[in-house]
């Protein structure tokens, strides 16, 4: 009995694709969340994920054939036992794709994809709730597991890059995986000098994260050297640099939040005046107890608590569902010598100050330093990103998915300021949030800025 | 043009033919100089024709043990010379066979005693006279040669190195064996197997001593069951060669010294390198008389290259071969390659085997060296008795020794003893290179019924896990 599997619709008004890549070959035994194949349209290319199961017996278009109209036979599976319809290519659903069907194999229910995934990243299956079907894990499930919030105008990469499609799989050998989980250090950072690039213990064991950037960067030039300026087809002479996994990962995945979340930004002006008082205060208070307490702290704890005040903009989501978080936990941006990364601060809305500036301190330290253990900079429910320290007035930053939201500050300035009715100089600060509108409609956007503000212009209110 | 070459490599044993193939391979001009025999040593006086030998052994043994396995076996006899004869024919074969090879890939064979004349230039005195050769990298392969008791140098008879042994006109019938590394264990076993009354004198505390403890507690067991007396902590101090045998004057553990009689004597104390006449003076740095090289086989002088016995050790053939190919592969990377990728060898993945009966092989670190400096590890052992195979093969003699870092489940090493292992051990070989954990070796499905099961036993056993023991 074979089930014919036909051309997916990726958007309601796809009509034709490109058939891409095949990921699977005849002969092959598809599960159920298995990638079997990659589908371009003029928007984006997406991964084909199997819905039915069973052992592919014909391959009908070949990899690389355009304008394959959707609803095509592809290709053809065998099944034992019943027939089942094959895939229909729903309306408005990249869900279709995203949350696959159909029983799980033992352990936590996943999707082998979503298993070889969090497998391959060092992710407890056991941790996390599948967004699938009868609470099947998903392969989005462990991304977001992965992810670590904190868009920004700079790449903000995942350490632990997903084995996607485009075969970003890390190759190194048992003993060299081992021991990097052991001491915590990612394989995406490693330079593999084994056979055919592969990582093995020596690489691990000598890896130094204070040079990761040094790595990363001869990673990206591991191809042999890069051409002596030679010229372009009659453009200026540069210099190529094969891109890091780290790197790749960045591209990819900003890319898809560009192409996929539709995002829209609310702007709000923030009167900082009271709360550098405050700050002053505190940290003079403070000082014996070596309490510094930075203005960017202070925006966490805003944002956490606008998050809990405004639930609406504290989700994620997940193609059919949303995910209402129960406590903000904030990615915050921090500029390392590899990329730009974002560690947690966990429990944001109920966490002190001083407990949040003691925290932040040591994750920036570690993530300087490429310390980071995966448990430090995934989740995240929004995330902040700051460039205020390099003047920028304002910016609109990048979501990082499945995150409902970002929230960009700028520097706080010396402008003229109307304060009760009078012209006035004050410190203000743009504040601009970028939301996800498939999960976050204008109003609640807004009042979440509104919320923001007001926190940060009555700054005693964050003082508990 | 002619004698003029990219590479040529001096001396055609293990490490010098294997070197020259794979340079011509990499398109390389290639000459090889060999004042002997091609093949060298390994192929000719080594390992070959005495694993020829010790299979004459290990059938005489079987037909004498014929009715362990319901057979009737009468008038059973060895006949020594024709022993002999065989394992010439065998050599004789694998020597043609590198002659062949090296007509194959194109490789000069230059016959003589080669000498460097610099660092690029080497002067060949064959049978014909002297010719000059000159290239733009010389491999030094020349070997090494059993090292002589200074009181007793070997006459070929009573007196024998290695060489001697493999061409005996008499079996002996009282032999002291000098030495209990792989040769001196080999050729005891050996000998002892025909019906020569076998002493082995041990200097270290234990015999076939660079293997893990347990294998040569084992070992001597097996061996004194065998007939063999084993003297360790022992020490030859005196010689006195007669025309009728040898006296010896031997210190025991204990520091007594008694003097006994032999017909025979084989001294298989070690090596020394062929490295004193050839040339090289102040063209390469010296220890104890070995090529000092990195990890690459370069000398201090440029385009001067060694590999194999004349370089440090571990002194086995395999070591020397791949050596060769990384010599040769470096050696056309510096000539412009850009496709090749030397790997230096790595020395914890070198397997040693040694061909006496129970069969010795290993590879990595003895468990007491992995302990070294505190390291937790996990011992994993199997006796050949828990094994089907084994005893279907009324082979039940022997363990399995595995030995992993109990933090990372990294093999550490591996130790045999027992009917075949010198074929298992690739298998752990294999896993090392692959930096395998415990975890993929027990996940290895070992095909059923065969000894190779009790290298999967061992490992569970590291981990309380064995299921037939």
């Amino acid at each position: 009995m074979a089930v014919e599997i036909k051309m997916p619709a990726l958007s309601p008004t796809m009509e034709e694709g490109t058939l891409a890549r095949w990921l699977v070959k005849v002969g092959d035994t598809i599960q159920s969340g298995d990638i079997m194949a990659e589908i371009e349209t003029d928007k984006a290319t997406m991964e084909f994920e199997a819905v039915d199961e069973g052992v592919l017996t014909e391959i009908l278009i070949e990899a690389g054939t355009d304008n394959v109209k959707v609803g095509t036979v592809i290709a053809r599976l065998a099944m034992e036992g019943e027939e089942s319809a094959p895939p229909p290519a729903p309306p408005s659903e990249p869900a279709q794709t995203a949350s696959p069907p159909a029983p799980a194999a033992e352990g936590p229910a996943a999707t082998p994809t979503a298993r070889k995934l969090a497998e391959q990243n060092g992710i407890d299956l056991a941790s996390l709730t599948g967004t699938g079907p009868k609470g099947k894990i998903t392969k989005e499930d462990v991304e977001a597991a992965i992810a670590k919030g904190g868009g920004s105008p700079a790449p903000s990469p995942t350490p632990a890059p997903a084995p996607s499609a485009s075969g970003e799989r890390i190759i190194a050998s048992p003993l060299a995986k081992r021991i990097a989980a052991d001491k915590g250090i990612d394989l995406a950072l490693v330079k593999g000098t084994g056979p055919n690039g592969r990582i093995v213990r020596e690489d691990v064991e000598s890896f130094d994260p204070a040079s990761a950037p040094a790595s990363a960067a001869a990673q990206a030039q591991s191809e042999p050297k890069p051409s002596a300026a030679p010229e372009a087809e009659g453009g200026a002479p540069f210099t190529e640099d094969k891109l890091s996994n780290v790197r790749k990962v960045i591209a990819r995945r900003l890319t898809e939040s560009k192409q996929t979340v539709p995002h829209f930004y609310l702007t709000v002006d923030i009167r900082l005046d009271p709360l550098l008082k405050l700050r002053g205060e505190l940290n003079a208070a403070l000082e014996p107890d070596g309490v510094k307490l930075s203005v960017n702290d202070f925006l966490i704890k805003a944002l956490a608590r606008a998050l809990i005040r405004v639930p609406q903009c504290n989700v994620s989501f997940h193609g059919d569902t949303l995910r209402r978080y129960e406590r903000a936990d904030v990615s915050v941006a921090v500029a390392a010598p590899s990329g730009l990364i974002t560690p947690v601060i966990t429990e944001a809305d109920t966490k002190s100050l001083s407990v949040i500036s003691t925290e932040m301190k040591a994750l920036a330290a570690k993530a300087r330093e490429g310390k980071l253990m995966p448990h430090e900079y995934q989740g995240g429910t929004a995330s902040l990103s700051n460039l205020g320290m390099f003047g920028i007035k304002q910016f609109d930053a990048v979501i990082n998915p499945p995150q409902g939201m970002i929230l960009a500050v700028g520097a706080g300035q010396q402008a003229p300021y109307v304060v009760d009715g009078e012209l006035a100089v004050a410190t203000v600060m743009h504040a601009s949030g970028s939301f996800d509108h498939r999960a976050i409609d204008g109003a609640d956007g807004a009042q979440l800025m509104e919320a923001i503000k007001q926190l940060c212009e009555n700054p005693m209110g964050l003082v508990v | 043009m002619a004698n003029e070459y990219d590479v040529i490599v001096l001396g055609s044993g293990p490490g010098g033919y294997v070197a020259a193939i794979r340079c011509a391979q990499l398109g390389l001009k290639t000459a090889i100089v060999e004042r002997e025999n091609l093949g060298g040593i390994c192929l000719n006086w080594g390992c070959i024709p005495t694993k020829a030998m010790l299979r004459s052994a290990e059938i005489y043994h079987y037909m004498q043990n014929a009715s362990d396995y319901g057979l009737v076996a009468k008038g059973i006899e060895a006949d020594l010379a024709a022993i002999v004869k065989r394992s010439r024919g065998v050599a004789k074969q694998l020597n043609q066979g590198i002659g062949h090879l090296m007509k194959k890939n194109k490789i000069a064979v230059h016959m003589g005693e080669g000498r460097l004349t610099g660092a690029n230039s080497l002067s060949v005195k064959g049978e014909k006279g002297e010719e000059s050769l000159t290239a733009k990298h010389i491999i030094v392969a020349t070997g090494a040669r059993a090292r002589d008791l200074p009181f007793a140098p070997a006459d070929g008879k009573r007196v024998w190195t290695y060489r001697h042994a493999m061409t005996p006109s008499e079996l002996p019938e009282k032999l002291l064996v000098i030495g209990s590394g792989a040769i001196g264990i080999e050729f005891a076993s050996f000998y002892n197997d025909l019906g020569s009354e076998v002493t082995v004198v041990e200097m270290l505390d234990r015999i076939v001593p660079v293997e893990d403890a347990d294998v040569s507690s084992f070992l001597e067991k097996s061996l004194k069951k065998q007939g063999i007396s084993i003297m360790t902590g022992a020490g030859v101090e005196d010689i006195k060669v007669t025309d009728k045998g040898i006296t010896a004057k031997i210190k025991d553990k204990a520091g007594k010294v008694a003097t006994s009689d032999f017909t025979h004597v084989i001294v298989a104390i070690g090596i020394v390198p062929n490295t004193e006449e050839i040339g090289l003076d102040g063209l390469a740095e010296m220890e104890r008389g070995f090529i000092q090289i990195d990890p690459y086989g370069r000398t201090k002088t440029k385009g001067l290259w060694a590999i194999g016995d004349c370089t440090p050790g571990p002194w086995l053939a395999h070591k020397a071969s791949h050596e060769g190919v990384t010599c040769a592969e470096a050696i056309a990377q510096e000539m412009g390659n850009t496709d090749v990728h030397p790997h230096p060898l790595d020395r914890s993945a070198i397997p040693g085997c040694t061909y006496c009966h129970p069969q010795v092989a290993s590879v990595g670190l003895t468990e007491a060296k992995a302990r070294e400096g505190g390291r937790e590890v996990r011992v994993g052992n199997f006796p050949f008795i828990g094994n089907g195979k084994a005893i279907a093969l009324g082979e039940a003699e022997g363990f399995i020794k595995t030995v992993f870092d109990a933090k990372t489940g990294e093999l550490l090493g591996a130790h045999m003893v027992g009917a075949e292992v010198t074929e298992l051990i690739q298998g752990y070989t294999v896993g090392k290179v692959l930096e395998t954990t415990e975890a993929e070796l027990m996940q290895t499905v070992f095909p059923h019924p065969t000894l190779s099961e009790m290298m999967h036993e061992s490992v569970l056993d590291a981990y309380g896990r064995a299921l037939h023991f």
